[in-house]
């Protein structure tokens, strides 16, 4: 019976280590945003950590996560650690900016803040509140909803670092802005990131959001990430989680859209203990285009829980989403998707897609694709399949002399390709391309680095099958 | 479909309001209202039941009292008084009837304005009718052929007396009294319904039928259904219903539970058109039911088909337990929701058995300010191997202040079974009314034949005489919605 109570044990104890740290906490605080510092934890203090029986919850349960016990640091380390350099993920060919959070706090050589020649700003939250307090309280905890769950109002009552970007009115960064989250400390760590992204009108942005971890303590990460997209402007979106398998990561990304923008978001799951990524984008501007995409490989006894909310609040948008994923072994995978059309929002187009493929009898899937729709003149449908491998098609490469464990390996590449191609920069797709036929393989689950700066970059991996006999 | 029988469909559709709102003053005898241990030893008294039938509604009952109205559904429901009901009401007992000529003749007028004189059902369809009025059967025909096959079809209360050992067997071997709310409200309080036996290997030569119909105001209605299919039998059984035009709120809890034993199939197929409420959303029917079916022995199969027009609010979930090995479960509905009904129904498909297959088509048309939910659940058990699951669910929008929602839960726990869930919402296709309308077809009739054929692949598993009222009916709910 005690695990039972094991969240409000936590409970407790977050809320006095809040009280006891508050005047720490809230140091670079507006008055606004200390004011909503309070509401949002009176807020937690109300609803207490998620519980299954909340329907967004039922099927992820938080229960064992709890059963630990967690530190929360309520200041950067002192240790400059010299991963930094490790963690350069150079891709090949890739030319990124990187930026990068250590144990939830941004970490840098120098500055905490670097203003591009294009007059792109990024860095870190906690210093941008203090360079450009205006900027950031037109857009900080505008886009989130305290009241979705504890974990949102947990989130807005501790935050005290994460990431900043600002890309200024027509302004067009070519150049991929990385953000790489990484995790390294000995003692199971509790991190309350919070990122907040402005693109200003006509502006495109392209970042790569990486989770790793660097050792095999246990952590529990809650991240909020707030994006902006004003009029006309583009985003690229591309996450990319390699965790060890003792992590818990909560992602809770808002992205609010105006008119004529778009969205092209990737979320690809390669490793990880409990994932749980909540992708909420609201087209508030008619013209809008968003485009959800996610693919998830678990096995052993990983939980990926995918939640996926478009809100069609003006007419006129698009919106695609797309989700597939490989479960293995003890696995268990979560789909909720939530498509709601409000009145008035015509000439809507949306679709809602989730494939599973179940490798194994005590694998679980989950799927649930949910149409809320209350304006006619729409086009919205939705599916979701839970398979295995098409067996025509594993006896056709058979035929033609391939073993049975290189054909199914084929086929499982083939299946989470689909998504794999919509990455529209061809370097990045090309390393993700090789990370998950790695993982197919079975190597990136005993690869305890970070994915990318696996020393094998120059050579691309292939499978051992001679593609001409197909 | 003739023209004339068309233009007979568009003059109804034209006139509108409520076809069969009508009140029957017949003498009814009532129990007080209100809930209590004591109306339930009431009713069980009045209906002359045995002890177990009595324990079992008082388990049912204390069970209720620490259950809570359900409120996942996406549905505005006003509160129940539940304080504020007449538990029994039955038409005062007449003598022993022998034919149709001693039926209260007030009585058979009411079927004959809805369309189901015994007498044609009789001589012309060879549909046996087991008519419940009020909670209470009144008449049953054709017993002599269904005696002949050894089939038993009673009212419920019949049953409880003359098969206690049947009743005892199967009642609440479906739905457990302690379900959900409605189902428990019902085994607490059910005053009447039907009961079906088919024994070993007979095939029921007719099409089992009851009209439901709710009357007196005030009185809820509380039927319970039993069906029973032993090994190897089959029987096609459908309910129909219509009621008067009330005011005041209606509620109706039912609960029909079928078992079909091994190499059994039972076909269940009903046309609901209670009234929904005003134009403006006042009155109507709150119909809660539960229906489940379980596919008890192996190669058995159950299939339901609805067609949905009636009722203010809807909260209904017909289901199959797949629990024997190679065992079939399907569903096939058309809902159709206009002015403010609201309508959240679909199906459960709970896979155990192995290769066991279910399909589930689901076609919600919505209209005015409804709203239309399909509300589903494919669950497929770790035993379940090789077992398959088709869900398709399509939504129809007519008009911009509807809405129709899907939720489709799906689980699975093994790795040899597929499941596959296809849903769209969308409008009448602009291109295919215009090209009615270019043929001559005014845009009313033009969207009466796309729903229509829209909903065909549903219609299609109703029996003969229900597919001729559910197309009229589909017109009728709809007329008003276009513009």
């Amino acid at each position: 019976m005690e695990t039972k109570y094991n969240d409000i044990i936590f409970k407790e104890k977050v809320v006095s280590l809040f009280e006891q740290n508050r005047a720490q906490i809230g140091a670079n605080d507006t008055t606004r945003m200390s004011k909503e510092r309070d509401v949002a934890f009176k807020q937690f203090k109300k609803v207490g950590f998620p519980n299954k029986k909340m329907e967004a919850w039922r099927n992820t349960n938080l229960k064992d996560v709890f059963a630990y016990n967690y530190n929360i640091q309520f200041s950067p380390a002192d240790e400059k650690p010299e991963l930094i350099e490790a963690f350069q993920c150079n891709i090949h060919n890739f030319d990124t900016q990187t930026i990068t959070l250590y144990n939830g706090w941004y970490l840098s050589e120098d500055k905490h803040l670097i203003t591009l020649p294009n007059g792109t700003i990024i860095g870190s939250l906690a210093q941008a509140i203090k360079e450009y307090p205006e900027l950031v309280q037109k857009h900080y905890n505008k886009y989130t909803n305290i009241e979705e769950n504890g974990l949102i109002a947990l989130n807005t009552a501790f935050s005290q670092d994460g990431i900043f970007i600002y890309v200024p009115d027509n302004v067009k960064t070519y150049k991929t802005i990385q953000m790489v989250n990484i995790l390294d400390k000995e003692d199971n760590l509790f991190i309350q990131n919070r990122n907040l992204i402005i693109v200003g009108k006509n502006a495109k942005l392209t970042i790569l959001h990486c989770d790793d971890s660097y050792n095999y303590s246990r952590s529990f990460t809650n991240t909020v990430t707030e994006v902006f997209i004003d009029e006309g402007a583009e985003v690229d979106h591309y996450k990319l989680q390699n965790l060890n398998d003792n992590s818990t990561l909560i992602n809770t990304t808002y992205f609010h859209q105006e008119l004529q923008s778009k969205l092209t978001t990737n979320s690809i799951t390669l490793n990880g203990g409990l994932i749980r990524n909540k992708i909420n984008v609201v087209l508030n501007g008619e013209g809008g285009e968003a485009n959800v995409f996610g693919v998830y490989l678990v096995d052993k006894e990983q939980h990926i829980d995918s939640q996926v909310f478009v809100d069609h609040a003006k007419a006129n948008c698009n919106s695609d989403e797309l989700f597939k994923g490989i479960i293995d072994d003890n696995a268990t995978a979560v789909f909720n998707g939530h498509i709601l059309v409000r009145k008035d929002s015509q000439h809507t187009n949306a679709s809602q897609t989730n494939r599973n493929v179940q490798l194994t009898d005590k694998a679980t899937v989950y799927t649930k694709p949910f149409l809320e729709i209350y304006a006619d003149d729409v086009k919205c449908n939705h599916g979701a399949t839970i398979g295995q491998l098409d067996e025509e098609a594993l006896f056709y490469i058979k035929s033609r002399g391939i073993g049975d464990y290189d054909a199914r390996l084929l086929l499982l590449y083939a299946f989470a390709a689909e998504v794999i191609n919509k990455i529209s920069i061809a370097t990045l797709r090309e390393s993700i391309d090789d990370l998950v036929k790695k993982r197919l393989r079975g190597e990136l689950a005993i690869c305890d680095q970070c994915v990318l700066q696996c020393k094998d970059q120059e050579n691309t991996y292939e499978f051992k099958i001679d593609i001409s006999k197909i | 479909m003739k023209e004339e029988e068309q233009n007979n469909i568009l003059n109804e559709v034209t006139q509108g309001d409520y076809k069969f709102g009508f009140v029957t003053d017949i003498d009814m005898d009532m129990a007080p209202k209100g809930l209590n241990e004591d109306i339930i030893r009431y009713i069980s008294k009045k209906k002359n039941e045995p002890d177990f039938m009595l324990e079992y509604r008082l388990r049912a009952y204390r069970k209720w009292l620490t259950m809570q109205e359900p409120d996942w559904a996406h549905l505005k429901i006003p509160p129940i008084d539940y304080q504020d009901i007449i538990y029994y009401a039955a038409p005062k007992k007449k003598k022993e009837l022998s034919s149709l000529d001693e039926v209260d003749p007030e009585l058979l007028d009411t079927f004959n304005k809805l369309g189901i004189s015994l007498e044609e059902q009789k001589l012309l369809s060879g549909v046996a009718v087991d008519a419940v009025f009020d909670s209470v059967s009144v008449k049953t025909t054709f017993s002599e052929t269904l005696e002949k096959h050894g089939i038993i079809f009673c009212s419920f209360s019949e049953a409880v007396q003359n098969h206690p050992d049947l009743v005892k067997k199967y009642v609440g071997s479906v739905v457990p009294y302690g379900d959900n709310y409605f189902a428990a409200l019902n085994s607490a309080v059910f005053s009447d319904g039907s009961f079906c036996y088919i024994p070993k290997g007979v095939r029921c030569p007719v099409e089992l039928s009851t009209y439901f119909r709710i009357n007196t105001a005030g009185t809820g209605q509380f039927e319970r259904t039993l069906i029973i299919a032993d090994e190897g039998s089959y029987v096609s059984y459908l309910e129909g219903c219509t009621a008067p035009q009330r005011d005041e709120n209606q509620l109706h809890a039912a609960v029909v539970e079928i078992v079909a034993l091994k190499d059994a199939e039972v076909k269940y197929s009903t046309v609901q058109n209670w009234y929904p409420g005003d134009k403006n959303g006042k009155g109507g029917i709150f119909n809660f039911v539960t229906k489940r079916g379980m596919c008890k022995g192996s190669h058995s199969k159950i299939s339901w088909t609805q067609v949905e027009t009636g009722s203010a609010v809807t909260w209904k979930y017909p289901g199959c337990i797949l629990l024997g090995d190679n065992s079939i479960g399907e569903f096939y509905s058309v809902a159709v929701t206009n002015n403010h009904q609201q309508a959240d129904t679909g199906s459960k498909m709970i896979h155990i058995g192995k290769n066991t297959k279910s399909t589930i088509i689901s076609k919600g048309i919505s209209a005015g300010f409804s709203n239309n939910s399909y509300r589903g659940l494919v669950k497929i058990s770790k035993r379940a191997e090789n077992s398959r699951n088709y869900s398709q669910c399509d939504s129809l929008l007519l008009g911009d202040k509807c809405g129709a929602h899907t939720f489709p839960y799906i689980n699975t726990a093994n790795s040899s079974s597929i499941v596959e869930h296809e849903a769209t919402t969308s409008k009448i296709s602009e291109d295919q009314l215009f090209y009615c309308q270019q043929r001559g077809i005014d845009t009313e009739n033009a969207i009466g034949l796309i729903v229509n054929g829209y909903a065909k692949e549903v219609l299609k598993q109703l029996p003969m005489e229900f597919a001729v009222e559910a197309q009229k009916l589909l017109s009728i709910s709809l007329e008003g919605s276009v513009g």
